[in-house]
């Protein structure tokens, strides 16, 4: 094989391996962002340097938020100073927040137990301690 | 020999020169001091985060932050720019056969910027992030630190649209009639290519800088919600710019692999022409995907997979590079000199990289690393792993031909070793950390995150000895440059000087029209 034919070869495979990487994202980031129905809206404002909940019921937290288990659950971001990112990496929950814009996101806990949440776009002072955590309870 | 201190020059003489190799021989020195200045600030950051919660190397955030902050600043637009620049002014005339750049004065001007662009940054010691985003760097970051920034920015960008105007008269203007484009050396297409690129990048950030400022005086709210701006505008007008610049850093360091790599593999160069394409194809797609540093900030699903595309569009450009080095190399009488090596280990960190980018360029693996120190693990495999091995095998193979003498070469291995080694240990191991969530521009991280605590201590590790053969840079450069053996001009590295040098082109001064 030639260099010039094994060129093409290389850009062939290079091309089909970026179709499929291409049009694999585009799948499973159409299915990420289909909020279910039922998705109870949970606020999420973002501030330096800790976060604050509001439930639907009106019922407040801040940095410690507590959902359900089995449930869907749809966070409006709200942001007040700074950008911020609000991440909960246990379950690639992770969206900034800009203020003056809400921004969306969504995830169903299917498993009970504590996970930290966290800022993830610098934001000053203490952003490396701008953390929380989320308490899934197993209550049905 | 063009490039040669013949004889020992009064230090003014060539500071206050306009001649090619001397504003070269400026840039370089320049560049890599605030190389080593930049690479002392990623010690202390490393060195900090060996331990959570350790305040005696630095002892608050703040100063982290500004540390992080000066770090980046100094070692994209004071170390990549001016060392692509130095290496441009002593090569890019000689390859088109003229006596000088376009404009002599002008070049002159455009690297004495660099300093007191330089010094602005130093002295005011910014903490917003390289990134500076709005609205932390309008209404929170403290002054004068953050408006020195702004102005020692744009120093320096005003500085890079000069030469970049300068590069692209001269390639394309003065260029010897008889000299094709087309036959023009890589390196100096990919100055071109990085020219214009400058050239359409630059005026966004300028002008996002001056709104920056503005905001800043408080006369105007471009980017502050609270005063009808939006903080996205500078988001994109930022990326606008460095999306593209990343090439700009890049493509310099490719273009010198395409000097060395057909030297030291004895062997012409396997194509030019796939060379000069997938230079143009990048210089152009490159501008396609800006959007893909803000997949998260609530851009709508059919803006992401324009990105994507566009993002991805730009990889086969980049595997055309690697297989052009490859296909060189391939039955070549390969002599490994330090320039080789350090051509080589770039060419498979660049590789890597590569497929890194790809991963993070998909949409919903962006989710995960996005923010994290996978980012910075992917970057600098690009920065170090790829930019700066190419400028240091560039180095070291310019120094016999600068100083008339020869590094030491056993120092110069062991300097590719910890080099190579310390870049895979210290920027493989971010990535992990990045997939492991820790966040990157972190200050500190919690103790009980066992996995956080020993991946940072072995990119700590690895940093180290990354920064142990800088040491043996160091010595080579201060050292040897003036007590090595001094080189046999003909033919420096014993490569049989068969193959065509174009400094060696005897008196382009003569040549022009
Ligand atoms: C194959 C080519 C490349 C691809 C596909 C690619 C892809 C990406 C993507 C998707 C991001 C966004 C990651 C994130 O923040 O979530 C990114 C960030 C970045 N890339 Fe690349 N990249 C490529 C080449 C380069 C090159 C050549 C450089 C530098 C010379 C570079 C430097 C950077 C930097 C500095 C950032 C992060 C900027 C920041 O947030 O501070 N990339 N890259
Ligand atoms: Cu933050
Ligand atoms: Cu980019």
């Amino acid at each position: 094989m030639g260099h010039e034919t094994a060129e093409w070869v290389m850009v062939g495979v290079v091309i089909a391996i970026l179709l499929y990487v291409g049009v694999d994202s585009w799948v499973v980031q159409k299915e990420v962002e289909e909020v279910p129905a039922d998705a109870e809206t949970v606020k999420v404002i973002g501030q330096q340097w800790f976060w604050s909940f509001e439930h639907q019921d009106g019922t407040k937290e801040v940095n410690t938020l507590h959902l359900k288990k089995g449930h869907a659950y749809n966070f409006e971001i709200y942001g007040k100073d700074v950008m911020h990112s609000f991440n909960i990496p246990d379950w690639v929950v992770f969206e900034d927040v800009v203020p003056g814009h809400v921004n969306h996101a969504w995830f169903a806990p299917d498993q009970a137990g504590e996970f930290p949440i966290q800022c993830r776009e610098y934001c000053g002072l203490l952003h490396y301690n701008m953390r929380g955590s989320l308490i899934v309870e197993d209550t049905p | 020999m063009v490039l040669e201190l013949k004889k020992p020059r009064p230090v003014w003489q060539i500071m206050f020169s306009t001649h090619h190799t001397d504003v070269g021989l400026l840039y370089l020195v320049t560049g890599l001091a605030f190389l080593f200045m930049a690479g002392v600030l990623a010690m202390l950051i490393r060195t900090h985060l060996f331990f959570p919660g350790q305040n005696f190397l630095i002892s608050d955030s703040v100063t982290f932050n500004r540390i992080f902050t000066v770090h980046g600043l100094t070692m994209l637009f004071l170390f990549a720019l001016p060392v692509a620049n130095g290496i441009g002014n002593y090569l890019v005339p000689i390859m088109v056969r003229y006596k000088d750049m376009a404009y002599p004065k002008l070049n002159a001007i455009a690297f004495w910027m660099n300093p007191i662009g330089g010094a602005l940054l130093w002295l005011g010691f910014s903490d917003t992030s390289w990134v500076s985003y709005a609205p932390y760097s309008v209404i929170r970051a403290p002054g004068p630190a953050a408006d020195m920034m702004i102005f020692g920015l744009k120093i320096l960008g005003i500085s890079s649209i000069l030469s970049s105007v300068n590069f692209v008269v001269t390639i394309l203007k003065c260029k010897h009639p008889d000299l094709p484009l087309r036959k023009v050396p890589l390196f100096a297409w990919s100055m071109l290519t990085v020219s214009l690129m400058t050239l359409v990048a630059m005026p966004s950030y300028a002008a996002a800088l001056i709104m920056l400022l503005t905001d800043r005086l408080g006369v105007s709210g471009f980017f502050n919600p609270t005063a009808g701006g939006d903080p996205i505008a500078y988001l994109h007008l930022f990326w606008f710019t460095f999306h593209p610049e990343v090439y700009i850093f890049l493509l310099p360091a490719i273009g010198m692999m395409y000097e060395l790599i057909p030297r030291f593999s004895r062997k012409p160069l396997y194509s030019q022409g796939s060379g000069v394409f997938a230079f143009v194809m990048l210089g152009m797609i490159g501008f396609a995907s800006w959007g893909h540093h803000m997949y998260s900030t609530g851009m709508d699903f059919t803006t992401k997979v324009v990105f994507m595309i566009g993002t991805l569009a730009a990889v086969p450009a980049s595997g055309m590079h690697v297989f052009n080095f490859l296909a060189t190399m391939w039955g070549g009488r390969i002599k490994f000199a330090a320039p080789m090596l350090f051509s080589v280990g770039g060419i498979a960190l660049f590789f890597s990289a590569g497929a890194g980018g790809v991963l993070n360029s998909a949409m919903p693996l962006d989710f995960i690393s996005h923010g994290t120190y996978w980012v910075v693990g992917h970057m600098h495999l690009f920065l170090t792993g790829t930019i700066a091995f190419g400028f240091v095998g560039m180095v070291y193979y310019i120094f016999p031909f600068i100083t008339g003498r020869m590094y030491n070469e056993k120092l110069a291995k062991i300097h590719f070793i910890m080099m190579l080694w310390g870049t895979v240990q210290v920027f493989f191991t971010q990535h992990l950390l990045g997939l492991e969530g820790m966040p990157r521009r972190v200050y500190d991280y919690p103790a009980e995150y066992s996995s956080w605590v020993q991946l940072n201590q072995i990119a700590t590790v690895g940093a180290w000895i990354l920064g142990g053969g800088f040491v043996a840079f160091l010595i080579n450069l201060l050292y040897y440059s003036s007590k090595g053996k001094e080189a046999n001009m003909d033919d420096p590295f014993g490569l049989g000087g068969k193959y065509y040098y174009p400094h060696t082109a005897k008196n382009p001064h003569h040549i022009g029209y």
